[in-house]
C-alpha cells in the first residue's frame, strides 16, 4: 500500500525537473525531451487518481495525452529539422528571428 | 511493504534520471535518461494497477517517440551543448524560490490530501475494459485524436520535406 500523496509528490517532482530543463537547457533537441518529461509527470498523476478514485476515465486519459505527445514529437522535430537546415545550428540562443 | 519498497526503489530511478536529463551536456545522454525514467514510470504504473497503460508506456514512449527523438539527434549530429550564463539574479532567487516553493506543495499534499493509499490491483486495468470505455463513452474524443494524429502526419511530412524550386532564391538572397 502507497500512499496516493507519494505519487503525486513523484509527479510534482518529474513536472519540475521538467520545467528547469525547459528553463535552462539551450539545445533545442533537449527542451523537447523536457517537455515529454513534463507530460509523463502529469499521466503519473492522472493514473494515480484514477486508481484512488476507481474510475478509469484517468487511464483512458493518458491516453490521449500520449496522442498530443506523439503528434507534439513528430511536428516538432520536424520544425527542428526545418531549422537546423536553414540556421545549422541547434542552440535555442541563435535562433532568435523568425524571417529566414 | 514490498509495494512501498518497488515504488521507492523505482521512483529513485525516476528522480535519478530526471536529474540526469538536466545535468547531461550531450543530447543523446540525456535521451537515454529519459528513456530510464519511462520505464521506471511503466513500472509504477504497473504498481497502480494499470497494465495496458504500463504496456503502451513501453511499445509507444519509450520505444516510438524516443526513436524518433535519438533518430533526430544522430541525424542532425547534435554535439554538446554550449552554456550560455544565465542571469545572477535568477539564480539567486529562482533556486531557494523552488525549493521553498516545491517544500511547501509536497508537505501540502502530504498533510492535506487524506490518507488514501492505493494498492496493487485495487483497479484491474484490463484492455477490454478500457477498451469498453474508450469506444463507448470516449467515442468522439477518440475520433478527434485519430484527425488530429492525421493532421500531425501532413504538418510533419511538408515541414520535414526539402522544398528544392524555393531553396536557391533563398541563397541569393543571403
Amino acid at each position: 500500500m502507497v500512499p496516493l500523496p507519494y505519487y503525486l509528490v513523484l509527479s510534482g517532482i518529474l513536472f519540475a525537473c521538467g520545467v528547469t530543463g525547459f528553463l535552462i537547457k539551450r539545445n533545442i533537441i533537449t527542451i523537447f525531451m523536457s517537455i515529454e518529461l513534463m507530460l509523463n509527470g502529469v499521466n503519473l498523476s492522472f493514473v494515480a487518481f484514477a486508481a484512488h478514485w476507481h474510475a478509469l476515465s484517468g487511464q483512458v486519459f493518458v491516453f490521449f495525452v500520449m496522442v498530443v505527445a506523439a503528434a507534439e514529437a513528430a511536428v516538432g522535430l520536424a520544425i527542428i529539422i526545418a531549422v537546423y537546415r536553414t540556421r545549422e545550428t541547434l542552440n535555442v540562443d541563435q535562433v532568435n528571428l523568425l524571417k529566414l | 511493504m514490498l509495494h512501498l519498497a518497488l515504488f521507492s526503489i523505482f521512483g529513485a530511478i525516476c528522480v535519478a534520471g530526471a536529474v540526469n536529463l538536466l545535468i547531461q551536456r550531450h543530447p543523446i545522454n540525456s535521451a537515454l535518461s529519459l528513456i530510464a525514467v519511462l520505464a521506471s514510470l511503466a513500472v509504477e504504473y504497473l504498481l497502480l494497477g494499470a497494465e495496458f497503460v504500463a504496456a503502451v508506456q513501453v511499445i509507444v514512449y519509450a520505444g516510438a517517440i524516443m526513436v524518433l527523438f535519438v533518430f533526430t539527434i544522430m541525424l542532425l549530429n547534435a554535439g554538446e551543448e554550449e552554456r550560455t550564463p544565465g542571469s545572477r539574479v535568477a539564480i539567486l532567487l529562482g533556486i531557494p524560490g523552488m525549493l521553498v516553493g516545491s517544500i511547501l506543495v509536497a508537505w501540502a499534499l502530504l498533510r492535506y490530501s487524506g490518507t488514501g493509499s492505493v494498492s496493487v490491483g485495487a483497479l484491474p486495468g484490463p484492455p477490454n475494459t478500457i477498451a469498453q470505455l474508450l469506444f463507448h463513452e470516449f467515442l468522439l474524443p477518440f475520433e478527434v485524436t485519430s484527425v488530429l494524429i492525421l493532421i500531425a502526419i501532413m504538418g510533419a511530412v511538408v515541414l520535414a520535406s526539402r522544398e528544392e524550386t524555393a531553396r536557391p532564391a533563398r541563397k541569393e538572397q543571403g
